[in-house]
């Protein structure tokens, strides 16, 4: 008695979806709030933009969440068109050929042409494979930037500091005017992924881990970053930095309001902070060392890139193929950068924000995108590491017991080298 | 006991069919996956996996940070259960006693409970901040610097008391119509012989209580051990740094979050022992020691 009734129902359903003869992809994310409502404009311009395929963007909760929820679809065959992966799990796709289709070879393959040197230098590494062929397309990228408290400058009669040096000479002078020098958001990626980046030091062995998984060591123990986790701490005593834990908004909410001098935070922390800081700020470059020889260098993308997950019919990569163009157009970058704060990544599309004076008005959203293409070194390009969001969490464990005063810089970075190398070693076999 | 006579032999089992297709489906078939991967290191998109016998769990058991987080376990379900079953006792007996507005008394204590775990988790997190909490404030009175998220012990106790504040209320209802249940005639009886209120609690209404204290003794175990998993994650905000932890929030770090899933289930599996343990052990030598009717 059911079946026909089912049939004629299902027979329904498939001309309706028929009839509008597109073809429908699907767009796994981990973006939020704001972020998440302009990644659903995308789709809809897309969408309006041509008729033959249909973008439908799914909201999965956090970066980690949209990896996992990734990673558990492609093991039952149900895997989306498009994943976003977040900077530290790009080892983990980019290391599992077969999951994914490069970027370049897809977009290649729909008979599209596709230029690296369209993109600024930043972004053309991090999710790439050695040979430099794109297997991530870059979405959203960030950069890690100083933000200035204006106020806090002038009374204190200072300029920004360039670098850590000038910053250590001008803090005394910021706490005797009543602020508190220097807050940051996030320790692991501002003050040792960009830490190597910025001052151009190896990260990590086989060419930060870019060139094989095998035997990939971490440079935790350099004797730069002890030095750095060193001055850290010691103006946290002295009252020159505030640590509010790990938490990015408990740090960030000093610079708020108004109390902290400079914030590290996010290119893409723009928008929100235009909305939530009480006092005028403008931006700045990541401090270096100058004191370390080479520094000065660019840093990395950060932020996330999509993957083209493999499995899927030609009709629907063809779709994949079109979005990914779409989204590099210079009109399309443009809205990006503009709306969420994410730089450009095409010199196109920072040609034509720059030429319609966007930069002119708001400054501030030109600094990441201008950090990212200043000439990069031999170790600014990032690293490729496995099971990174783990050693990410040991990082964050052994950097709070620092500033607890549990443990002392030295011992902090040997257990965090010794802890990491284990688990990339471990990556090593699952890879392997 | 009636003995209930079915016209079919299979019958019975067709009846049990639903519910043993749920149990399966939804918890001896994961089981058995989660043994399973326990053995084999992964690659997580499932391409490839080589067998490592018990090298997942000797990793585990071998590494301090894994024994630390272990240690962390006890001290913390051993404090929540005690607390929040104490408390929930207390406030029962109590409650048990008053005579007038016994109704509004009740129905506030029971409230708390209709709070989800993120919730009172984000209302903890929210008491304890460390720029606006009027719990670190208070705290300040009495010259305690608390940095819930820096400090290792503060952000123990700041989870310890967000726990136990959300199970009290349901210590608290269960306690209370077990209370309730003991016969006027004996609690008379009990008044007449003995005029200590606190030597008749543990003499009279303790013994008496006992088979719901131990029913309650089992739930919050396992509360502590599991359900706090919302009030840790929303406490430490997705970033554990040098936050204290417990061994369920480790196997979600290390599998969801570090897509390690042979590690992951080997510490899944240690769980799992640890609680078939734990229930031989009370139903073994706690309910011997319970009275039932």
């Amino acid at each position: 008695m059911f079946k026909p009734l089912s049939l004629a129902g299902f027979a329904l359903a498939f001309s309706a979806s028929a009839s509008m003869a597109a073809t429908n992809i699907t767009w796994w994310h981990g973006m939020a709030g704001r972020n998440g409502e302009v990644i659903n404009e995308v789709a809809q311009k897309f969408n309006a933009a041509q008729s033959a395929c249909a973008l439908t963007p799914v909201s999965k909760g956090t970066y980690e969440e949209a990896l996992a929820s990734g990673i558990a679809a492609f093991r039952s065959g149900e895997q989306p068109n498009i994943l976003q992966v977040f900077d530290a799990g790009a080892a983990t796709i980019i290391n599992a050929p077969g999951a994914v289709i490069p970027a370049e070879d897809l977009i290649t393959g729909a008979g599209h042409t596709f230029d690296r040197e369209a993109f600024i230098e930043g972004v053309r590494y991090f999710y790439a494979a050695p040979d430099g062929k794109f297997v991530g397309m870059p979405f959203n990228s960030s950069a890690p930037i100083m933000y200035v408290n204006t106020e806090a400058l002038e009374k204190a009669g200072v300029e920004a500091p360039k670098t850590w040096e000038e910053f250590e000479a001008i803090a005394p002078k910021l706490k005797e005017a009543g602020y508190l020098p220097l807050v940051q958001s996030q320790l692991t990626w501002q003050f040792t992924e960009n830490f190597f980046s910025r001052n151009n030091i190896q990260f990590a062995t086989n060419n930060n881990g870019y060139d094989s998984v095998t035997d990939t060591k971490i440079n935790m123990t350099d004797p730069n970053l002890v030095m750095m986790f060193t001055k850290l701490k010691a103006w946290a005593d002295e009252g020159y930095f505030g640590y509010f834990g790990a938490g990015w908004n408990d740090n960030q909410k000093l610079f708020e309001d108004g109390k902290a001098a400079f914030w590290i935070g996010s290119s893409g922390s723009f928008g929100g902070l235009q909305k939530t800081a009480q006092k005028p700020f403008t931006a700045a470059f990541l401090p270096y060392w100058q004191g370390i020889e080479g520094a000065g260098t660019n840093s990395f993308i950060g932020g996330a890139a999509l993957f083209a997950m493999s499995g899927k019919s030609d009709e629907e990569n063809k779709c994949t193929a079109d979005f990914f163009q779409f989204l590099t157009s210079p009109e399309i970058q443009k809205f990006y950068h503009q709306a969420t704060g994410y730089v450009a990544i095409t010199k196109a599309a920072y040609e034509l924000t720059k030429s319609e004076g966007y930069y002119e008005k708001t400054p501030v959203a030109e600094v990441g995108i201008q950090q990212l293409m200043l000439p990069s070194g031999d170790w600014s390009k990032g690293y490729r590491l496995g099971f990174y969001p783990q050693i990410r969490e040991i990082m964050e464990r052994e950097y709070g017991r620092i500033f607890a005063g549990e443990t002392s810089v030295e011992d902090a970075m040997k257990t965090i080298e010794t802890e990491a190398n284990d688990l990339l070693a471990r990556f090593a076999k699952t890879a392997g | 006991m009636k003995r209930v006579q079915f016209s079919s032999p299979y019958l019975p089992y067709l009846f049990l069919a639903p519910q043993m297709a749920i149990i399966f489906v939804f918890f001896y078939w994961p089981s058995v996956q989660a043994i399973q991967s326990s053995f084999y290191l992964e690659d997580p998109f499932g391409f490839g996996s080589t067998f490592v016998g018990l090298s997942n769990y000797s990793d585990a058991l071998g590494s301090a940070q894994y024994q630390a987080i272990a240690r962390f376990t006890v001290v913390f379900t051993a404090l929540v259960t005690f607390l929040s079953l104490g408390i929930g006792m207390l406030l029962a007996v109590k409650a048990d006693a008053v005579l007038k507005g016994s109704a509004a008394y009740k129905t506030l204590l029971i409230w708390v409970y209709a709070i989800a775990p993120p919730v009172a988790g984000l209302m903890g997190m929210m008491f304890f901040d460390q720029h606006i909490g009027p719990l670190v404030k208070f705290a300040a009175l009495f010259g305690w610097d608390m940095k819930v998220g820096l400090n290792y012990n503060d952000t123990a106790i700041a989870m310890i008391i967000v726990s136990v504040w959300k199970q009290i209320p349901y210590n608290f209802i269960f306690i209370l119509s077990g209370l309730q249940s003991i016969p006027a005639s004996v609690r008379e009886a009990a008044a007449i012989d003995c005029r200590s209120g606190t030597r008749r609690f543990w003499t009279m209404t303790l013994p008496l209580l006992a088979p719901t204290a131990f029913f309650l003794l089992v739930i919050n175990m396992t509360y502590a051990l599991f359900d706090t998993f919302g009030v840790i994650d929303v406490m430490v905000k997705d970033k554990a740094a040098n936050n204290p932890i417990t061994l369920v929030y480790k196997v979600y770090m290390d599998g969801f979050r570090g897509n390690d899933l042979g590690g992951s289930s080997a510490q899944s599996v240690i769980l799992m022992i640890v609680v078939f343990v734990l229930t031989i052990f009370q139903f073994r030598f706690i309910e011997r020691r319970v009275h039932y009717n």
